[in-house]
């Protein structure tokens, strides 16, 4: 990452955000409009990050990814429905059964991390269409479960969604959530806050530990990576896993901390965006957390934008149609993709399965 | 007598439709420098590869001090204390000198103190993957390591910014450091400079002298017999003999090789140039950063003539070839080739006037590594007839041409529909010299165009070349050999810092005054 994409994007995000104090600050306050912004953009963000740690773990190591947004959906359902599980079935209470469909939605996206391995590192597959199975396979489980479970009659929820558990509680970060006006940005939910260390933790991985330097190798040059004895094989599969893992995660976040509820698609195209914002974020982790907070600031501007809507000018009308402003983080993408903003270098092997 | 510290016993590899190894035997002594020569595909890199653990043996063993060892991965043979460095380095360009070398033999933060503590043991061994990378130690051995042997060395530097003389080094430290007590050198020479070379020898003389045993795989028969105290040759997959330096020279050699007689200086008529095929004036290329490379460059080619440049390798001459050839953009100047101008022209335009260009660098801008020999041979005239009708590739003819061509060329393959990255390095180097020696052009641009190649190969496309000669074709030749340059050039243009010094009739040129222009000094003006 280099400070041309970081003050690119901090210039994008100063624009969402300066739009709507414009048109918002007679209303409120510019302070208080830009912190809760902050607040949503860091939130809404979240499953963007998790899914664009997941590309980066795969695609350092070699393997490219395009199977999150599948994970990610998955990681949604499974959650979800363990949770359901855990407090209906087995009467667990409301903490015990949001954790244990957490870790369930990890799991889930472990389990297709696993899946897309076998395809692309054992079986050699393609891994644009590894990706691409995936992506419709969970489609397929999770439409097909979710119909059987909840919706036939004589299903084990008989026909009728059962009381969801609700979703993870906020929690107030000690002293940074006590302060004045900004404090707003620190009270945040445990995915929120999981994915920002995860951020970190992976950059210190990446760069500073010797798990990191091989992963980089394999994804340079498994070649090499292989004469100086590392098994190219074990190390791919590590990575794609610890991938799917991220992806589950970030696919709990819409049904265990957004919203208590799930609905087929419901990642709606995230998956995909998260490795836009990986590849703007040049394979880098901290480089793809700002990306994904770009697209995270485009929706808290539609979100924000929707309080203000009788104060947009009439010149700006084309801003109350919600569907205009809901296009842009698409739109944000594509600009992002075509390069303009310095050229993306990714990993020499990425993709390429290796041969001896 | 000294100890034998390694012994391959009747080692066999087959690969489909080729046996690369047959019951080959081969034994390293305690401090010598041994040399493996044979032709382009004998199975030197194979069986190389099997001592180092990259391939196993169908069949075989090998002995490491007298016991029988058991290496199926490179683990082992570096547990062994077997270093190699191969044929095509294996360094990531991307990576620092120190993080290409500790790679796979990290050092982490706590390993100097005592045994780590009870979370980090066990089933918990894991958790130490997480430790911190010593870059530290890792520096200091390495600063260490190039004193004690002379390399020298930037540990921080970025390897993909570093002379292929300098990323050799790495890879000689990067054996060292891993404490390898038998070093392979899979054709170490074929990129260096003259004077890179010099300091390789040197080097391995230091290296012996500690105890370090030596593999030095090459094609050159003047380094054998300076260095070697030991000459083994294979051909076929088979030793043939094992001879020492004092009982033998090149021609012995060279037919131990080949299995005839190979003659070593080239033989030609005079050249009989007519009018100008490529008119290079004023040419001004900057590099990728950006700092002028070539500095106002002028010269011809005229048909029926070689011309050869002369120079030490970093003086502009891949820039200069790579702007004459359409891979870079030119600054300033103009390149006229036969009769149109080509300047800042994309390779398709340039092919098209008739030119036929031998890249430097084979496995990035000669081949594309993944394609069978067939797609490789059509690479550039895919859409023109014999190899397309239309819109449809005639495979029968690409096969056909091909199958000629191997032939022809001497290419060693099972088929022709191999895929390029298994042939061995000079059988790929072949197929490029053959793909652009059998197209008709007006102008070949030879840069290196025998680089790994046996002394066999080099002898047939040596006469290949004087063969396009005196059809008419202007052939610019570059070559960091000065052998090669004095022996097949016509005439030789002389470049130091990106401009021409002077150009000089082959006849009147020698060794000697080249060299002292190659390093700058000023020709008297005449
Ligand atoms: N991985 C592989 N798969 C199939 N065939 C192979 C492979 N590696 C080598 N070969 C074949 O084995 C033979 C020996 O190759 P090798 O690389 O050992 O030759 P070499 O003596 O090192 O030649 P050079 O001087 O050209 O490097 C060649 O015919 C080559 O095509
Ligand atoms: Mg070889």
């Amino acid at each position: 990452m280099d400070w041309r994409r970081f003050s690119f994007i901090a210039l994008i995000i100063a624009t969402l955000f300066g739009i709507v104090v414009s048109i918002g600050h007679e209303q409120t306050s510019p302070a208080i409009i830009i912190t809760s912004m902050l607040a949503t953009t860091i939130a809404v963000a979240t499953p963007l990050t998790l899914g664009a740690l997941s590309g980066v773990y795969c695609e350092r190591a070699g393997v490219v990814n395009i199977g999150i947004e599948g994970m990610m959906l998955s990681g949604a359902f499974f959650g979800w429905l363990a949770a359901i599980y855990m407090n209906s079935v087995f009467n667990f209470s409301t903490m015990p059964s949001l954790l244990i469909g957490v870790l369930a939605a990890m799991l889930a996206g472990g389990a297709f991390g696993w899946l897309h391995a076998l395809l692309s590192v054992t079986f050699k597959v393609d891994q644009i269409i590894g990706g691409t199975v995936i992506n419709m396979l969970a489609i397929g489980i999770t439409g097909f479960l979710n119909r059987q479970l909840f919706f036939e009659k004589g299903s084990i929820f008989g026909g009728q969604v059962p009381h969801a558990p609700g979703v993870l509680p906020r929690i107030q970060l000690p002293i940074l959530a006590d302060i004045p006006v900004v404090g707003r940005v620190f009270d945040q939910q445990p995915i929120a806050i999981t994915a920002i260390l995860l951020v970190f933790l992976t950059h210190y991985i990446l760069f500073f530990t010797r798990w990191g330097l091989r992963t980089r190798a394999v994804g340079e040059h498994p070649r090499a990576a292989d004469t100086v004895g590392i098994n190219v094989r074990k190390v791919r599969y590590a990575n794609v896993i610890i991938g799917g893992l991220m992806a589950g995660l970030g696919g709990a976040y819409f049904t265990l901390e957004s919203v208590p509820s799930f609905e087929p698609l419901m990642t709606n195209g995230r998956g995909f965006i998260a490795l836009a914002a990986m590849i703007f974020g040049n394979w880098t982790p901290i480089g793809s957390w700002a990306a994904a907070l770009i697209f995270g600031a485009a929706q808290a501007m539609q979100i924000n934008l929707q309080f203000f809507r009788e104060m947009i000018p009439a010149q700006w009308a084309f801003l109350q149609q919600s569907y205009i402003v809901g296009l842009a983080p698409y739109i944000l993408t594509m600009i992002i993709l075509t390069g303009i903003i310095g050229k993306n270098v990714p990993p020499a092997a990425d993709g390429l399965p290796y041969e001896k | 007598m000294t100890a034998t510290v390694l012994q391959a016993k009747g080692i066999t590899k087959e690969f489909p439709g080729v046996l690369a190894n047959d019951h080959v035997d081969f034994d390293l002594r305690e401090g010598e420098i041994h040399a493996l020569l044979g032709e382009n595909g004998a199975g030197k890199s194979t069986l190389m590869n099997i001592i180092y653990g990259l391939y196993n043996q169908d069949e075989g063993e090998i002995i490491i001090n007298g016991q029988p060892s058991n290496i199926t991965t490179p683990n082992d043979a570096i547990e062994y204390g077997i270093g190699m460095v191969h044929q095509h380095f294996m360094l990531i360009p991307v990576f620092r000198v120190t993080e290409n070398i500790m790679l796979g033999a990290e050092t982490l933060h706590r390993d100097k103190n005592r045994t780590p503590p009870f979370w980090k043991r066990g089933i918990f061994e894991w958790v130490r993957q997480l430790d911190f990378l010593e870059r530290r130690a890792v520096t200091k051995k390495v600063s260490e390591l190039s004193h004690q042997y002379g390399l020298d060395i930037d540990p921080d530097a970025i390897v993909g910014d570093l002379p292929v003389g300098v990323q050799q080094r790495v890879e000689i430290i990067k054996a060292l450091y891993r404490n390898a007590k038998i070093l392979i050198l899979d054709e170490p020479s074929a990129v260096l400079t003259p004077q890179e070379v010099e300091d390789l020898f040197r080097i391995m003389r230091e290296l012996t002298s500690r105890g370090v045993s030596i593999i030095f795989i090459t094609h050159k028969l003047k380094e054998v017999l300076a260095v070697a105290d030991r000459i083994t040759v294979m051909r076929a997959g088979k030793v043939v003999d094992t001879v020492i330096p004092e009982e033998s020279n090149e021609q012995k050699l060279a037919s131990l090789m080949v299995g005839r007689d190979v003659l070593l200086k080239v033989d030609k008529k005079t050249a009989h140039p007519k009018g100008d095929v490529l008119t290079v004036s004023d040419l001004r290329v900057v590099d990728h950063r950006k700092l002028d490379v070539v500095r106002g460059v002028s010269f011809n080619v005229r048909r029926g003539e070689i011309l050869g440049i002369a120079g030490v390798q970093g003086n502009g001459q891949t820039e200069l070839i790579e702007a004459l050839t359409g891979l870079r953009p030119t600054r300033s100047g103009k390149v006229i080739l036969a009769g149109k101008d080509v300047t800042g022209k994309p390779p398709r335009v340039v092919t098209e006037a008739g030119l036929g260009h031998i890249p430097e660098d084979r496995q990035r801008h000669g081949l594309v590594l993944s394609y069978p020999i067939t797609d490789n041979i059509m690479l550039c005239t895919y859409y023109l007839p014999p190899f397309a009708k239309g819109f449809t590739i005639q495979q029968k003819a690409v096969d056909e041409v091909t199958r000629q061509l191997i032939k022809a060329f001497d290419v060693r393959t099972p088929s022709p529909f191999v895929i390029t990255s298994k042939l061995s390095g000079g059988n790929q180097q072949k197929v490029i010299v053959a793909r652009e020696l059998s197209r008709p052009v007006n102008l070949l641009i030879a840069n290196q165009p025998t680089r790994g190649l046996d002394v066999g190969s080099i002898e047939y496309i040596h006469k290949e070349i004087i063969a396009m000669r005196d059809r008419g074709v202007g052939v610019l030749l570059v070559s960091a050999e000065l052998d090669e340059i004095l022996s097949l050039s016509d005439r030789i243009a002389v470049i130091y810092r990106g401009e021409i010094v002077t150009t000089v009739d082959a006849k009147d040129a020698t060794r000697e005054q080249l060299g002292l222009w190659m390093a700058g000094a000023k020709p008297e003006s005449a």
